[in-house]
């Protein structure tokens, strides 16, 4: 991609680099552990998705009884391999049994390793291989039916009901929507389980469950081949459950996951050994999936002021593509993202955001960035509001963005209603559509204010990040480093749920996502 | 000239013209049908000569329609009374100044969902670091320092957590307002305050969609916070508020 300011490589590969020691440095330390999440994660692939007359998940139930025998530090995958050995059985009806009483994990059938794994085997070969025929889906239907231009236009659906949802999301396809974001219910990121079936009732959006994406990707495949184009779903694989999504948009064919190394830390104020540790693996399904993720940067602009932290968020987005390499992703999967957040009332406001813009995507070339439209200063004038989108727009295509969020004018008014959004895909088809090639044409002065803004803020990244890596990750998010949060190590919630793996600890999924697909067959 | 508070309308570009401008999307397929409906709506709501001016298909069974026309109907407000909360909107700045000049101390403050209720987008709206619409809750204040205490808090609870921790303002958040239930729940809770002597230590303040001042001030409450609010105005209260208890 062409180039519009004339940028040293190496204070790029300086930043880079510091990313790079800074994710390597805690990496042993996730390798240590494992989580509750991750291992409900593991049931869910093995494809436990039912719950309890009472609504609790089977996935929970399970890993509670070993956690309540103290076995969980060898990994679900272990004990569930050893009732195998026992008896060999499907693993959601070894579950029923296990949950209805009739039978118990925690039975040491053999020691040896080989035999446990030899045991899993077929089960985790399954698994995997529903998840390969997921990905083969997408890629023929991507073939057959192609998708938009970039960027491509994302917008939220977010009524509470996953029916309605459809409705919503099926009149934005035909209006040119490439991706459907449904919005998660206020709450769900603290619940430390996934609620089961199809549900109508949500507040500021809609839950995520297994059933809710199933009938969403139903809905919008056949929204898809009557607009002509392959559309992607878009759900949140962050909170307490963030590997627990991974795992049920993969089986559901979802194709984004919002997902980022430290988002819960700093804005749920979900622990950070928990967050670190549930990344990992969840990008690890992502990325075997050939899922995008997009990370949450712009929420650094909307809590401190954006044109002063515009280093933070390009320090995160390096960081956030570092954790996301190490988990298998490839760079044209990591949706870093950003914002158009500036204050609309600074001189040159916009110079400033095409400077930003600008700088996001020729440090990361390869990935497809998300560019998020103004929140913080959007008012009940709706009017001024779509200007502002406007003027986000055209920063979006003279950038050459890759994932655009579609700014409604009514923001922070209510969840968008239909003709809301109408009008913002309006404005920014309008608006691509008619400076589509502009970035060909523009020649930047490489002395004026733009390279300069852009050339300040990569030294602060440079830095920021040099910071950090002497006093280490953790340390740096204690001290407020990110949005001006911080967060201690065994502050925040879930930190009940992390746990240090035994020297038998087993999740047969990592080696298997790491394996070619020819390899398994 | 202008029209005398008896009869107050919507002005355009004439006194008097009740001009109107309005967008709603109609649940029909067929656009002149959707035209014909709005125009007749617009009538029914009110409005003299309605015109649709723009009709757009939003995929099937919707039409959106933008209308103009001019209100029949005028106000009376020359009695008209607002209840209004006594207090001046300050930024995130300014309150950071006014807490480091008028009180000089951190200010401490407490917030739950009461009783049954298990809807914290109310409270956690205000308090919480990601806040509401772009506005940041009191957690981002560098001088508050905020305890959220979530959902379904029994009253008597969140009486004891108060006494041991001494906020100087305790925000009870009801968003479920079936039956009354809200107003039953902030009265018992007042009751227990009231039983341990110390009703008069905290700011209190009642929110919800369902609440308005003037009904938490009935309950008992010094203020309450209707839908829309903003963390900017809960703060904004607090601080002016224990200036003026400090002032007495």
């Amino acid at each position: 991609m062409k180039k519009l300011f004339p940028f040293s490589q190496s204070k790029i590969e300086e930043a880079r680099d510091s990313s790079a020691r800074i994710v390597d440095s805690l990496i042993p330390f996730i390798e240590a552990r494992s989580t509750a999440s991750v291992e409900r994660a593991i049931l869910r692939l093995l494809g436990v998705d039912k719950a309890t007359p009472q609504g609790q998940p089977w996935a929970n139930v399970i890993v509670e009884k070993l956690l309540e025998k103290d076995l969980l530090g060898d990994g679900v995958a272990y004990w569930v391999g050893q009732a195998l050995l026992e008896k060999d059985a499907p693993v959601p009806q070894l579950a029923e049994a296990v949950v209805a009483g009739r039978r118990e994990l925690g039975n040491e059938v053999s020691p040896k390793a080989a035999e446990v794994q030899e045991a899993l085997t077929p089960h985790i070969r399954q698994a995997v291989q529903s998840l390969e025929s997921r990905s083969r889906e997408r890629e023929a239907m991507l073939k057959r039916l192609g998708e938009g231009p970039s960027p491509l236009l994302y917008v939220i659906v977010a009524t509470g009901n996953i029916h309605e949802d459809i409705v919503q999301a099926k009149s934005a396809v035909m209006l040119g929507a490439d991706c459907i974001a449904v919005i998660r219910s206020t709450g769900q990121s603290l619940m430390d389980y996934v609620p089961h079936g199809s549900t109508t009732e949500g507040y500021g959006g809609t839950y995520a469950t297994q059933e809710n994406f199933r009938l969403m990707r139903q809905a919008m495949d056949e929204a898809g081949e009557e607009a002509g184009r392959y559309v992607r779903l878009v759900n949140y694989s962050s909170g307490l459950c963030m590997p627990e999504i991974a795992a049920i948009g993969a089986l559901e064919r979802l194709d984004m996951m919002l997902n980022d190394s430290m988002y819960g830390i700093l804005f749920r104020d979900i622990n950070m050994q928990r967050t670190f540790v549930d990344q990992y693996f969840s990008r690890m399904i992502l990325a075997f999936s050939d899922m995008f993720i997009n990370t949450g940067e712009d929420n650094y602009l909307t809590t401190a002021d954006a044109y002063e932290q515009s280093h933070t968020v390009i320090a995160s987005q390096l960081i956030n593509e570092q954790f996301a390499l190490r988990a298998g992703m490839k760079p044209a999967r990591i949706g870093l993202g950003h914002a158009f957040e500036m204050n609309p009332d600074i001189e040159d406001g916009l110079l400033w955001e095409i400077a930003q813009a600008e700088l996001v995507r020729q440090i990361f070339p390869q990935c497809p960035i998300k560019y998020m439209p103004p929140t913080k200063y959007m008012t009940g004038n709706i009017f001024k509001g779509h200007l502002l989108n406007a003027m986000f727009n055209m920063t979006s295509i003279l950038t050459g963005q890759s994932i655009h969020l579609v700014g409604i004018l009514t923001e922070a008014l209510h969840t968008p209603f239909m003709h809301d959004r109408y009008l913002a895909l309006e404005n920014a088809r309008y608006i691509f559509n008619s400076a589509r090639h502009l970035r060909d044409e523009i020649v930047v002065n490489p002395s004026g204010r733009m390279v300069k803004r852009a050339e300040e803020v990569l030294d602060s990244t440079v830095e920021l990040l040099r910071e950090i890596r002497q006093t280490g990750l953790m340390k740096a998010i204690e001290k407020g480093a990110f949005a001006e949060i911080s967060r201690n190590m065994v502050g925040g919630k879930g930190l009940e749920g992390v746990f240090v793996k035994t020297s038998r600890y087993l999740n047969p999924f990592v080696a298997a996502f790491s394996r070619t697909e020819a390899s398994l067959a | 000239m202008r029209a005398g508070l008896k009869s107050v309308k919507p002005y355009g570009d004439t006194m008097g013209d009740g001009a109107v401008q309005l967008s709603f999307t109609l649940p029909l397929d067929d656009v002149d049908q959707a035209r014909e409906g709005g125009r007749l709506l617009a009538l029914k709501m009110g409005l003299e000569n309605p015109r649709v001016v723009f009709a757009k298909r939003l995929g099937r069974e919707f039409v959106f329609l933008v209308v103009y026309g001019a209100s029949k109907h005028s106000l009376d407000v020359s009695s008209l009374q607002v209840s209004k909360l006594d207090v001046v909107l300050m930024s995130h700045e300014e309150i950071r100044e006014f807490v480091r000049s008028r009180i000089g101390r951190k200010i401490r403050v407490m917030g739950a969902c009461l009783g049954t209720d298990a809807h914290t987008v109310g409270i956690d709206a205000v308090l919480s670091m990601k806040g509401y619409a772009g506005h940041k809750g009191l957690e981002s204040y560098p001088d508050f320092e905020v305890s959220n205490l979530g959902a379904q808090v029994a009253p008597a609870d969140l009486v004891e957590k108060a006494r041991q921790s001494c906020p100087d303002a305790l925000l009870i958040s009801q968003v479920v307002t079936q039956k009354d239930i809200h107003r039953a729940t902030l009265s018992r809770f007042l009751d227990y305050l009231d039983a341990s002597g110390e009703r008069s230590k905290y700011v209190l303040i009642a929110g919800g969609p369902g609440l308005t001042h003037p009904l938490a001030k009935e309950l008992g409450y010094d203020a309450g916070f209707g839908a829309g609010t903003v963390p900017e105005q809960v703060a904004s209260y607090i601080v002016q508020e224990l200036a003026r208890r400090k002032g007495k």
